[in-house]
């Protein structure tokens, strides 16, 4: 690992916060020509603010950034760009009315007589681009239509025709089916032999395996290692990106599940998910699990009515509630901590007491007015029950950091006193000590009779606080594994559609 | 409490922002008047004043309404038009010989038909309420000439038409009527569940519809309400002028809007206060009679107008921008916080 020039590109004890948020702290990270460099960490340990920093779109707080071992300062994405770094996104941005050429030269377009714009040669400079990275593309088809694979590749190779010496791939593969992800595979193989750098991110462990030579782990901020991926085993990665013990930080108690509080019988919303029928008790956290798009999210938005089903029921506490109704859902009993809290979850501009207002306006009210005071104690209750962090309750919630903002939400339903608790995703993207409050949280809540449903993508998280996980892959749920039986293994067997077995690591 | 929440507490961006706004558009509404009364001949007098302020009514009525829409992100370009259709319908029962009492009901139930229909198609069909009150614009006011051509029905009860020009000591009646409408309308923007509603749909439709909050129910009957207080508002104009015709109000959705936007309200929706519409409606108001008492041409009356409107649209984006432009967009932090414990 030593080599005698620079690295392309190095980060150097760089740290960046927001609010009160510290996102990454002290990292430094080396990056070199012809090396495809794995980045992993759980959620929220800083990946994507390290790469934003790559990009151009933030700035360090403090630390360096140096390109061939000199220190830069990238102002914005197009200093990045002009530096040579160019970001393939988990789903690119093309224009999609224009041809896969058009987006390729977009304001670069050769120029024929009279400036106007060459398009044989742009046409030919595009085949010629697919052919070096040995994939066929019409240059002249337009952008919509295309699939997600294709759309990458149109963004490699406008990142090569840009003369791009590191790309930066951000969970690339997640939306990919198997030979889409082997394709893309030797793409970035060919690209490293060319000499270019990449930085790889995936939550598939076995991908950074499979395609990198070096692995950096980030863990809640903070760089733990740089190490080649030969003699490294994914145990150790997980080791590593997890840092302690898990039963720790996952503090489901045991609890005697009561009668169902919930149940859902064979819902269908064409398209999207199909004959999806289980119940939820009293007391018990019930996970759903499965890949990015299986379907998970849009069953909890049909179940809390924000969409409509097509076919099936759903009966909170033994009452049929009509489809498409939050409003109907809320009056049953149920409670719905969205997958985006600062779009879904929070009016942002509000302050923390009127977003907690929100869920129970009419219940604030002195005759036909608004209550103030009623409003600022249902505030204050539940700013202290959740150790809620803030300087006034008057405070916009865009000031709060990402953990206190899903504390606001949580604050906004468990004031309802729900019977039945949707959350999906209840940890996304917040630090490690709010992530364990929410937790116990949850806990409490079971052990107090409430039924929780809870959408994870974090596998520690399901297999620390569920008593039991429902599996849905292509909008079906194929599988129900009780606690003692639920291990990362016939989870994600059964997530990616494989029933039995797992493949080799 | 952490240093950088407490900070952000003191910049307070909305509701200093929002404070600022209104205390500009009230400084400038002095200043207007103090200049008038000054400069131009007959302003001051009493007679002139209530005048004035009678000559506000209808767009004052029509602003109410406009704020709540505009407040939850959406615009009803068609009021103008829907007074005009009031006028029509107003004049051709009239001619036919129904009893003034029976006809006023019937005028509100078309204003408030006219409102449904914009909010069937923009809740119902998803479609922007730009396009579609800009339709019905042409609609109405094409309905209303269909009705009475060219005609003008003037002979209405002096009863009537003498309440709507005549006055309490120096307040005329109509204002009195818009008066208790904004009381009205304030306390719904500003205290109720509905006035919270109407914040949170502007401010983000998504979360607001997350939590429960019937946004496409709200938003019909606010273009509903928008149709009631035009048709109010081609009420008082008819009496007040004693002329029914289909050109009544012509033109006239651009001051409203004009108005709501000065006085503070986010073409964004989610921002804004009915007190500042009401001082921007004055505004406007005064700088129309000043200039018309100075024998300036109409045609300048509604380039000025045309000002007020992209002054006040862009006036609050500029402001934003320099504020932006003395603090750095990202918080810096030369020091990295310490760690807490776990």
């Amino acid at each position: 690992m030593t080599e005698p020039i620079p690295p392309i590109l190095a980060l150097a004890g760089v740290s960046k916060s927001f609010g009160a948020v510290q996102a990454l702290r002290n990292v430094s990270f080396e990056l070199y020509a012809g090396e495809a460099h794995g980045l992993a960490g759980e959620n929220g340990a800083g990946k994507s603010t390290l790469v934003k920093i790559l990009a151009g779109v933030h700035r360090p707080d403090a630390g360096r950034l140096l390109v061939d071992g000199e220190p830069v300062d990238f102002t914005g994405p197009a200093d990045a760009q002009h530096a040579g770094v160019a970001v393939i996104y988990q789903e690119p941005t093309l224009f999609p009315d224009l041809s896969v050429a058009e987006n390729i030269f977009m304001s670069r377009q050769p120029r024929g007589r009279l400036r106007r714009i060459d398009r044989r040669a742009m046409h030919a400079q595009t085949t010629e681009l697919c052919a070096r990275l040995g994939v066929a593309l019409d240059p002249q088809r337009p952008a919509r239509g295309l699939s997600i694979a294709d759309q990458q590749l149109v963004e490699i190779a406008k990142a090569l025709s840009r003369d791009a010496r590191v790309l930066i791939m951000d969970e690339p593969t997640a939306a990919l089916s198997g030979a889409e992800v082997a394709r893309l595979f030797s793409v970035a193989r060919t690209l490293r032999e060319h000499g270019r750098a990449i930085l790889f991110i995936s939550h598939r462990l076995e991908e950074i395996f499979e395609l990198c030579g070096r692995v950096t782990t980030l863990r809640d901020g903070q760089w733990i290692a740089t190490e080649p991926t030969d003699g490294l085993t994914p145990d150790d990665l997980v080791r590593r990106m997890v840092g302690r013990d898990l039963d720790t930080l996952y503090p489901k108690q045991d609890t005697a599940a009561g009668d169902a509080a919930l149940k859902v019988s064979r819902l269908t919303r064409e398209g999207v998910f199909t004959d999806v029928s289980f119940e939820v008790r009293r007391g018990e956290i019930v996970a759903l699990a499965g890949l990015v798009g299986a379907g998970r999210s849009e069953v909890a938005r049909a179940v809390f009515g924000v969409d409509r089903w097509d076919a099936g029921a759903v009966e909170v506490g033994g009452r049929r509630i009509p489809p498409g109704s939050p409003t109907a859902a809320m009056a049953a009993g149920l409670a719905f901590v969205p997958e985006d809290r600062r779009q879904q979850g929070l009016v942002m501009d509000m302050s923390i007491e009127r977003n907690i207002a929100l869920t129970g306006l009419a219940s604030l009210r002195r005759g036909p007015v608004m209550s103030r005071a009623a409003e600022r104690a249902r505030a204050r209750d539940w700013a202290i029950r959740l150790q809620l962090k803030y300087s006034r309750l008057t405070d916009t919630v865009n000031v709060l950091s990402g953990g206190n903002q899903q504390k606001v939400v949580l604050a906004k339903w468990l004031a309802t006193d729900p019977s039945v608790l949707v959350v999906d995703e209840p940890t996304r993207g917040i630090d490690v000590a709010t992530k364990a409050e929410v937790h116990r949280l949850l806990s409490d809540l079971a052990a107090r009779g409430v039924a929780v449903l809870m959408i994870s993508s974090d596998l520690a998280e399901v297999l620390g606080m569920a008593d039991r996980v429902l599996v849905m892959h292509e909008g079906r749920l194929v599988a129900e594994i009780p606690r003692d039986r639920v291990t990362e293994e016939t989870l994600m067997a059964a997530a990616t559609g494989r029933g039995t077995g797992r493949s080799a690591a | 409490m952490t240093k950088d929440s407490a900070a952000a507490a003191r910049r307070s961006p909305l509701g200093g922002r929002l404070a600022r706004w209104e205390v500009l558009i009230a400084v400038l509404l002095v200043v207007s008047w103090m200049v008038a009364a000054g400069t131009v001949d007959g302003f001051g007098n009493g007679s002139n004043i209530s005048f004035l302020l009678l000559d506000t009514t209808e767009i004052a009525l029509m602003a109410l309404a406009m704020t709540l829409l505009v407040v939850t992100a959406e615009i009803d370009l068609s009021v103008a038009s829907t007074l005009g259709l009031t006028c029509a319908v107003l004049g051709t029962l009239w001619n036919a010989g129904l009893a003034i009492e029976a006809i006023m009901p019937l005028c509100l139930l078309v204003g408030a038909l006219c409102g449904a229909l914009n909010g069937l198609l923009v809740t119902r069909l998803g479609l922007p309420s730009l396009a579609v009150t800009i339709g019905t614009l042409a609609l109405y006011r094409g309905l209303a000439y269909v009705l009475l051509g060219d005609q003008a029905v003037a002979d209405f009860p002096p009863a009537y038409t003498g309440l709507a020009t005549s006055s309490a000591g120096p307040i005329p009646y109509p204002i009195i009527l818009v008066a208790v409408l904004a009381a009205l309308v304030a306390v719904t923007l500003h205290a109720t569940p509905l006035g919270r509603s109407i914040y949170a749909i502007g401010s983000n439709e998504e979360a607001a519809y997350f939590a429960g909050i019937r946004v496409k129910r709200i938003k019909f009957w606010l273009f509903v309400a928008s149709g009631v207080f035009a048709s109010v508002a081609g009420l008082a104009y008819t009496f007040r002028f004693a002329s029914a015709r289909g050109d009544n109000g012509f033109g006239l959705e651009l001051v409203v809007v004009a108005a709501v936007l000065l006085g503070g309200v986010s073409i964004f929706g989610g921002r804004g206060a009915l007190p500042g519409v009401l001082a921007a409606v004055l505004l406007l108001g005064v700088v129309r009679n000043a200039l018309i008492l100075a024998d300036v041409p109409n045609e300048v009356l509604n380039f000025v107008t045309g000002l007020l409107l992209v002054t006040s649209v862009l006036a609050p984006n500029l402001l934003a921008a320099l504020q932006r432009r003395r603090q750095p967009s990202y918080p810096l932090h030369p020091e990295p916080e310490r760690s807490s414990a776990p």
